[in-house]
């Protein structure tokens, strides 16, 4: 089979049409089916099974057959958990915004400079998103153990004369104890982006600020920071994504708990189609998280269509 | 010149961090359900057992039973494999296929093996609510004819040890270990607090628990992160309370779970609670905390089943436990309809697949002969629930567990394993809510209820 030959566009644009776009077609058509026979039959696939399954009132042994139409739909809606599970989720979005992503801001700007060192630092800071999350989780609920013996964080709290604190078994603080070890896993992967974003920012720009007369606030706010938007964009998209479907911290460190204090969208979901076998009811509150993660994206691409400064898309 | 120096550090944290983070402290994973004392190493080795030779040409048809279970460790596993191996010397044209599986492992493979309708031959069960699933989408073979034939074998059985593996009248399987649930004390630290006897009545029980905090030890020990440690708490007073009768007529709609002793079992769980009797940190501490805490010597009791003594031991400091360990029945609550030696608790057994061959009955029937019971007994894999290989029990608080289960007239297989897996669930979860003091007792009722009616719908 030989190649195409390449057509001369001016030429052949009115005579040539219908087959050349059929060739084409074809040609994307083949190129495109392997990852997308994958993606249909892992992805897509999937998703309509659910919203089948999700129909059904249905333990996982033997057919799926009591049909309960949209009641898993409404029974989640009206159970408690659920929406305790939102707001904790909401929680965590808020927090990662506000907190950490400002804090790997904060630090790519510092480690970007003429730092002595900042080779190391750069490490130091990246080094625990190099581990996997279910070692954050140990770690840290190693760190965070009640018996001040055995304890770190409660070592130091007695030492210093106070009470031993219940990291993780204190309703109101276990969602605080997570998000500190969610933040310290994720924050030098925000840091890495953001470094990248600033490498891309042409030193002119702030040369020419500077010999203006901009301080270094003013650098940053008006340059850096507007240069620096599609980045934090990204940065921002996938941390509240991540944040949606958070499941393998809380899972090793509190299963949701004490009493649903941490309970999140996927831990939710876990303890309904694995831990109750009620997969229907498991299945709508997945198709639930699917929806909440499309709209979300959807919304943020019409919100953020401006274009970007430095690159026009 | 420093860049360079700078590469290698950072390529060195790098490296000695994925390092540790490959060598992470092996923190044992939690059993997740009451039935089963924690199987740590996870080991998937189908051990295919070839049979000797056949030499006199049998005239029996080879015949392949596979069989699952999850004895991951010494010396079950190895008594296991002798059991298979004799069997197969003696029947030539039987081949035993031996899966060994982690707990939870096995938990996730066998619900996808019973997806497709395939289930093993023979496979650990725990009775209860998920066993009536498999038997109810007609996964079990109905083995009942098989015991009735052999009557000598039937009646080897403890009657309720050989229930838990009945639906409706019929028998799907055959337990080979059956224990209970009980309070297991440090007898050093009773004695510390001026404790003489164990408590008979839960009155009696709440006053030790005051006496215990006076003198500054930590009462009771629980793992209340895995939900069904607290649950036994709640279980054990609602077959004080209820009693057997209770109980059966919620289970078949004559009653209720929100009738009210169930109900006063969470009220009496809530005085429990409001002695603020357990360790710090115990909303989340697993099951395994619980022991390492009680082996530890931190506080003077739990309630554990028959595997606490090993577990204790195991997750202590010291890899000794607790010195001078004893045993005692859950208490009687005055005025309830269940009598004190009622017991609660479960054990394992084996489940027989739809396919299974008659080979693969008998081959159980071997497995729980008199002889094969009492080596299980004497290696201490399980307390044997078939008459005369109790000879095989030794130690002093397996034997005492032994009898008390052998003296119930009752015995009440765990809730959350004998009711349907979603209300099970349930009720583990909103137990915790009476521990962590978010939910009243008539709530935790009226969750069950609410779960169970629309289970048995």
């Amino acid at each position: 089979m030989s190649l195409p030959a390449i057509p001369n566009i001016l030429k052949l644009k009115r005579v040539m049409r219908t087959p050349r776009r059929l060739q084409d077609t074809l040609l994307i058509a083949l190129f495109l089916s392997p990852a997308l026979i994958l993606f249909l039959l892992f992805v897509i696939y999937p998703i309509f099974r659910s919203m089948y399954f999700s129909t059904f009132n249905w333990n996982g042994l033997g057919p799926a057959v009591k049909f309960v139409a949209l009641r898993n739909f409404v029974q989640i809606l009206t159970d408690k958990v659920f929406i305790k599970a939102i707001g904790n989720v909401l929680l965590i979005v808020a927090f990662s915004l506000g907190l950490q992503l400002p804090l790997a801001l904060g630090l790519a700007v510092m480690v970007g400079r003429e730092l002595p060192g900042r080779g190391l630092f750069r490490t130091f800071f990246f080094l625990p998103y190099v581990l996997s999350e279910v070692n954050v989780a140990i770690m840290f609920l190693l760190l965070y153990n009640p018996d001040p013996e055995r304890g770190l964080l409660n070592a130091i709290v007695v030492r210093l004369g106070a009470a031993p604190i219940g990291w993780l078994s204190d309703p109101h603080i276990a969602l605080f104890s997570i998000f500190l070890a969610l933040t310290w896993k994720y924050f030098g992967f925000h840091m890495l982006l953001y470094l990248a974003g600033l490498q891309n920012i042409p030193i002119e720009l702030e040369e020419a600020a500077r010999i203006d007369g901009a301080n270094s606030f003013q650098n940053f706010w008006y340059i850096t920071l507007p240069l620096l938007g599609s980045t934090i964009r990204t940065s921002v998209y996938l941390s509240v994504l991540g944040s949606l479907q958070q499941f393998i911290l809380v899972q090793v460190m509190t299963k949701g708990g004490p009493v649903n204090a941490s309970e999140t969208l996927a831990t939710y979901m876990y303890r309904f189609g694995f831990v109750r076998f009620q997969l229907g009811y498991g299945s709508a509150v997945a198709l639930y998280m699917f929806f909440f993660c499309l709209i979300f994206s959807l919304i943020y691409q019409r919100l953020t269509r401006r274009p970007d400064y430095l690159t026009g898309l | 010149m420093s860049r360079k120096i700078y590469m290698i550090l950072s390529v060195l944290l790098i490296v000695s961090f994925a390092l540790t983070a490959c060598g992470a402290p092996a923190t044992p994973a939690a059993p997740a359900a009451t039935e089963a004392p924690a199987q740590p190493a996870a080991t998937e080795a189908p051990a295919a057992t070839e049979a000797p030779a056949a030499t006199e040409a049998p005239a029996a048809e080879p015949v392949t039973i596979t069989w699952w279970h999850i004895t991951t460790k010494d010396p079950g596993l190895s008594d296991w494999k002798k059991m298979a191996d004799d069997y197969m010397a003696e029947h030539p044209n039987v081949k035993i296929e031996i899966t060994v599986l982690e707990n939870e492992a096995f938990k996730t493979k066998l619900t996808t093996v019973l997806q497709s309708g395939d289930p093993p031959d023979i496979f650990q069960s725990w009775g209860g609510g998920s066993f009536n699933q498999q038997v109810e989408a007609g996964l079990l073979k109905d083995i009942t004819a098989d015991l009735d034939a052999d009557s000598a074998w039937k009646d080897s059985f403890a009657p309720g040890a050989l229930g838990v593996y009945s639906y409706q009248g019929k028998n799907y399987g055959v337990p080979w270990d059956m224990g209970m649930v009980g309070f297991w004390y440090n007898k050093d630290l009773f004695a510390q607090a001026g404790i003489d006897a164990p408590p008979a009545t839960w009155t009696d029980f709440l006053a030790d628990v005051k006496k215990l905090k006076e003198a500054g030890i930590t009462p009771i020990s629980i793992g209340e992160g895995d939900k069904w440690p607290g649950m036994h708490f709640w279980n054990y007073l609602a077959t004080r309370i209820c009693g057997q009768k209770g109980f059966d007529a919620a289970m078949d709609r004559s009653g209720s779970f929100s009738d009210p002793c169930f109900v006063e079992a969470g009220q009496k769980l809530q005085e429990l609670v409001a002695l603020q009797p357990f360790q710090p940190g115990f909303l989340t501490a697993i099951h395994d905390d619980m022991q390492a805490t009680f082996g530890n010597g931190k506080a003077a009791m739990e309630l554990s089943g028959q595997w606490a003594p090993s577990t204790e031991k195991a997750n202590s400091a010291d890899q000794k436990g607790v010195a001078n360990l004893g045993m005692f029945g859950f208490p009687a609550v005055d005025g309830g309809a269940g009598a004190g030696t009622d017991v609660v608790g479960g054990g394992n057994g084996f489940a027989i697949g739809k396919n299974a061959e008659p080979e693969a009955v008998d081959f159980v029937k071997y497995l729980t002969s008199v002889q094969n019971q009492t080596i299980i007994a004497k290696n201490g894999s399980g307390i044997p629930v078939v008459k005369g290989a109790e000879s095989g029990l030794t130690d002093p608080n397996m034997l005492q567990v032994q009898s008390t289960f052998a003296a119930a007239n009752y015995f009440q297989l765990y809730y959350d394993q004998f009711l349907p897996p979603a209300t099970g669930s349930v009720l583990n979860d909103s137990v915790q809510t009476i521990f962590a003091g978010s939910g009243t007792p008539e709530d935790v009722a009226k969750a069950v209820e609410d779960s169970f009616a629309s289970e048995s719908q």
